[in-house]
């Protein structure tokens, strides 16, 4: 069976690789890049653990061949952080916001995509764009405030810039 | 398996026509990586259509239509405010399916091909009158929406086959339409039933109108007789009445751990009064 060579982008960074045709974008991620932070939960799309974005749009990384995700630009949960950790990153930590941690990169990429289009969100919003984000331990209350929180910091910050 | 990313259609029909073993197309691939990765679907060949020009735009027709590519996604449908203004209802059937993460890659013309009697865009573009281009070895052809499906996981086109584009009608003056869905929960579910519906006024009289229903037979279905059963009126009760009875006549279900045969009759009955009205009061301009 022959690879497909791909070229993409992630986090910034020009990054080739030899893909399997069969072979999804997640497992490119793990496998091949050792970019571990995305996770596999269920592999079809209903638990969100493997959200990553793709020129732009939140998706999940088991439904996207890696041969799809050629030429275009990805961002995972490792390129969020900058110098210091992201304000959702803090803000999980600070409501303790996770418990295992399987699901939290999934969820912060997704928060952070919602954050991007929507900067002031209601709950209802916030619950129903995470909805394809299954978390078994926090009863995702305190999920909520922690992007709410982080969401209020930013608008905040972004007010001192402007 | 044989991944493929031809730049036209014609090309893409050409590819499958020659294909001797298990096929699959692949636009938004939120069905097919699913039925990969469950061994239900082991394809020879896969077909990536994305690579082919105009598959991610929205174009508005001559006549005042749209032209929807075969990739967009229901986040870039969602996003596109002339296309909701005009049809709602096939937007807001669409936005239902999955989760965000889903809208980012699943297409109306996959969810139309996988051929779920439950898929949640199609009856909204039954009831608007929806064509799709077929585009085949020995040409394109159009045909309706409904055309489209022949049974729980089956379509009617043919080998070589595939959908190029999917063109709604111009919505004109005075018209509305919307789904609904029923399932247990607020969110990430398969439709237990669901029911669209189209309609224009002549001031406060229906004078035309479509009805779709979803998960109540092995396609989804367009209903003459629920048409027939508000054309003319101003959607009284008297109308509401007759459509809810024409929508409960209609429903052929299953039984099965969604919902039961019973209880999908008289769930088909009330979505359809339910859809109608909200499509009346957008026909009127009432609500959005």
């Amino acid at each position: 069976m022959s690879k497909i060579h791909v070229t993409t982008t992630v986090n910034g960074d020009p990054v080739e690789f030899l893909a399997d045709p069969r072979e999804t974008l997640l497992d490119a991620l793990r496998n091949h890049l050792d970019l571990t932070g995305t996770k596999e939960g269920c592999g079809t799309g209903d638990c969100g653990a493997c959200s990553v974005t793709v020129d732009g749009t939140l998706v999940c990384s088991c439904l996207m061949l890696a041969a799809e995700a050629n030429g275009k630009r990805v961002e995972t949960i490792e390129g969020m952080a900058k110098e210091e950790l992201h304000p959702l990153q803090r803000k999980f930590i600070e409501h303790a916001a996770l418990q295992c941690g399987y699901c939290t990169p999934g969820i912060l990429v997704a928060a952070k995509a919602l954050l991007e289009r929507n900067p002031d969100p209601t709950d209802t919003e916030v619950r129903y764009w995470l909805a394809g984000n299954l978390c078994r331990c926090t009863g995702y209350d305190k999920i909520i405030r922690a992007v709410q929180d982080a969401a209020a910091e930013m608008r905040q910050e972004h007010r001192g810039a402007a | 398996m044989r991944y493929h990313t031809p730049t036209s259609f014609t090309d893409a029909a050409a590819i499958a026509a020659r294909a001797t073993g298990t096929l699959r197309f692949l636009a938004g691939g939120t069905d097919v990586l699913v039925q990969m990765r469950a061994g239900m679907v082991q394809p020879d060949d896969l077909i990536d259509l994305k690579h082919i020009p105009g598959v991610d735009k929205i174009e508005q027709t001559p006549d005042g239509g749209w032209k929807i590519g075969i990739a967009v996604p229901g986040i870039v449908l969602g996003g596109h405010a002339a296309l909701v203004r005009d049809w709602p209802g096939v937007v807001e059937g669409m936005n239902l399916v999955g989760s965000t993460q889903v809208q980012g890659r699943a297409t109306l013309a996959g969810n139309l091909c996988n051929g779920s009697p439950a898929a949640d865009s199609v009856p909204g573009l039954i009831a608007a009158g929806a064509m799709v281009t077929v585009t085949g070895p020995s040409g394109s052809r159009d045909i309706p929406v409904e055309a489209v499906p022949a049974g729980p996981g089956k379509t009617n086109l043919a080998k070589g086959e595939v959908i190029s584009s999917i063109t709604l009608p111009p919505r004109g003056k005075n018209g509305g339409d919307a789904y609904l869905r029923f399932i247990p929960r607020t969110e990430m579910d398969i439709a237990v039933v669901g029911c669209a519906v189209s309609l224009r006024l002549d001031g406060d009289k229906i004078v035309e109108a479509r009805v779709a229903l979803g998960a109540v037979a092995p396609t989804v279905l367009l209903s003459e007789a629920c048409a027939k059963a508000i054309i003319g009126t101003t959607l009284d009760d008297a109308a509401l009445a007759a459509l809810t009875k024409a929508a409960e006549g209609a429903a052929k279900p299953i039984s099965d751990k969604r919902g039961t045969k019973e209880f999908r009759i008289e769930v088909a009955g009330v979505l359809a009064r339910r859809a109608a009205k909200i499509a009346y009061d957008r026909a009127k301009g009432l609500t959005k």
